[in-house]
């Protein structure tokens, strides 16, 4: 991922003592904790989720709550997901976000 | 009788909270894996920071609610991380943890809730730009901040609600700047004293950042998000008229609330246009019932904006409403208390619209060269020459031509704003511009389901 402010986006203010697993974005590795949503895990680790297809730049969500559906990830396998609403899981694979 | 109750927050809670308890047993859907909504909005359950800390002088409530929302849920057909993405012909469609289904139903009470109201500006598409609520949700549900400088600006209670959160839990909040003027607030005095403790609230808010040294602006015009592929700061102009440049690697903004009415217009609902929301928004009767649909009612936020408290009383109110008309006797006592008790929150909502109001004059000369529908990145320029274009008069001629409001949120970020642009455009009042109608499917469906 491009341009992350000191290896991310988000920082992580409570909740530390969680168990932690790792997803992987291309080749990867990303540290997660259980119960980060796919959206908190990616911007704690980078600065943006996908580009625009309109391309404008850049995207890494807006309203966090499933409303404005602009933080759709793809995985590896091609299937793509709301990161602000998917949990994120030990062992996922996403496509890398260019 | 097939009930069918959506939405788990405030209002869908006190609404199977009374059906069940009249031995009902309704089918209970919500897109959220746990009960709560957005203001109650409970963390996964690995998470441990108390209420106290999660929901600060709300605490107490938060905790009522979610118990009252896990009793209810045990004597419902409760479906949670769950969508329903279409109503048609007495039947929701729903897709979740089984996959897509259909549920048919003869009664429904919806309580759809609220999203942030935004007005869009050069940058807000910027990776690190949120909505207020968004950020809310970051803290609250994830325990992380947005960013590690954050600017909060808008207008509405949930802008100082959120930095304070944001200061309180550890956060650098570069400063909270508010579109309305501080006499606005003072002209709203009297009709917030409505609102007791809301109000008292409102002002430890304030002096709690404050003390803090956090810079709060009143009366501000915000210009532009600064950054090129992510937000370097934010460009407004004081009360002054002076302009100014804020550090910040992150902004969240939102100018009050917008209700989440799609799905009631899908179930058929009549719409009339509501001056005080500047939305038009599903009708209903005194309480709750939609008109000119038998069998459907409304309660909370997504009936119009009134806060979390109002929306436990209107889901109870909507319940009693149901109760009622299948032959039960509901005393006309309980009905007059939750009444008055709704009628003293409308006065306080009346003096938030006051205090702080909604910068129209911002939505409507939105630059041209400005992304106005995020999702596939359409100016307001483009929106404006649908006008001329085609001789659009109203929004979904005008989404037609622009394509604003046909993305995946289907105008859920957009509509607000689109509707002020296209009537300054035509110089007609907003409601003359009509609404966006909701589509099936509500919302684009996870992968696999289909």
């Amino acid at each position: 991922m491009s341009a992350a402010p000191e290896g991310g986006r988000f920082i992580r203010l409570a909740e530390t003592g969680r168990r932690r697993f790792f997803i992987t974005l291309g080749d990867r590795r990303i540290e997660a904790l259980e119960g980060d949503s796919l959206l908190t895990a990616l911007l704690l680790a980078g600065s943006h989720l996908r580009q625009s297809e309109f391309a404008d730049g850049p995207r890494a969500g807006f309203c966090l709550m499933g409303a404005c559906q602009d933080c759709w990830v793809t995985l590896a396998d091609g299937r793509r997901f709301r990161a602000c609403t998917t949990l994120a899981e030990d062992g996922m694979a996403l496509e890398p976000i260019p | 009788m097939s009930i069918a109750v959506i939405g788990a927050g405030p209002a869908g809670t006190r609404a199977v909270e009374t059906l069940v308890a009249h031995g009902l047993r309704p089918i209970w859907i919500d897109e959220a894996p746990r009960s709560g909504g957005q203001i109650y909005r409970r963390p996964p359950a690995n998470f441990c920071r108390s209420p106290e800390t999660l929901y600060g002088f709300e605490a107490a409530k938060a905790r009522r609610l979610h118990a009252a929302a896990d009793a209810a849920a045990r004597l419902a057909d409760y479906r949670p991380s769950t969508l329903v993405w279409d109503i048609a012909e007495g039947s929701l469609q729903i897709a979740g943890p089984d996959g897509l289904g259909s549920v048919p139903f003869e009664t429904m009470i919806l309580a759809t809730g609220a999203t942030d109201r935004v007005i869009p500006l050069a940058g807000w598409t910027l990776p690190g730009v949120f909505t207020l609520g968004g950020a809310q949700v970051a803290l609250k549900a994830q325990g992380v901040a947005v960013g590690r400088r954050c600017v909060f600006f808008g207008t509405g209670p949930l802008l100082y609600l959120v930095a304070y959160q944001y200061a309180k839990a550890g956060a650098h909040v570069a400063a909270v700047l508010d579109t309305a003027p501080a006499s606005a607030k003072r002209r709203a005095l009297p009709r917030l004293l409505a609102g007791g403790g809301a109000l008292a609230k409102g002002f430890y808010y304030v002096a709690w950042l404050r003390a803090r040294g956090i810079a709060i602006a009143s009366g501000i015009e915000p210009l532009e998000i600064l950054g090129a592929s992510q937000v370097r700061g934010l460009r407004f102009r004081d009360l002054t008229g002076g302009e100014c440049e804020i550090a910040a690697d992150a902004v969240a903004f939102g100018f009050g609330l917008r209700s989440e009415t799609q799905l009631a217009d899908l179930a058929g609902c009549r719409f009339r246009f509501d001056p005080l929301n500047r939305q038009w928004l599903p009708e209903t009767d005194e309480d709750g019932r939609a008109l000119g649909l038998g069998k459907v009612y409304l309660a909370g936020d997504g009936a119009g904006i009134a806060g979390a408290d109002a929306a436990e009383l209107a889901g109870l109110r909507a319940a009693l409403a149901l109760l009622s008309d299948s032959g039960s006797a509901v005393p006309a006592a309980r009905r007059q208390w939750i009444a008055r008790r709704l009628a003293r929150s409308r006065t306080f909502h009346r003096g938030l619209e006051q205090a702080f109001p909604f910068p129209d004059h911002l939505a409507r000369r939105v630059a041209d060269g400005t992304i106005l529908c995020r999702c596939e990145a359409v100016t307001a320029g483009e929106l404006r020459a649908s006008v001329a274009g085609i001789g659009a008069r109203d929004l979904n001629r005008a989404k037609a031509y622009s394509r604003v409001g046909m993305g995946r949120c289907q105008g859920r970020i957009c509509g607000a704003a689109a509707a002020e642009i296209l009537a300054a455009a035509l110089d007609g009042e907003i409601a003359s511009v009509g609404r966006l109608r909701g589509q099936p499917p509500v919302k684009p469906l996870p992968a696999g389901l289909l």
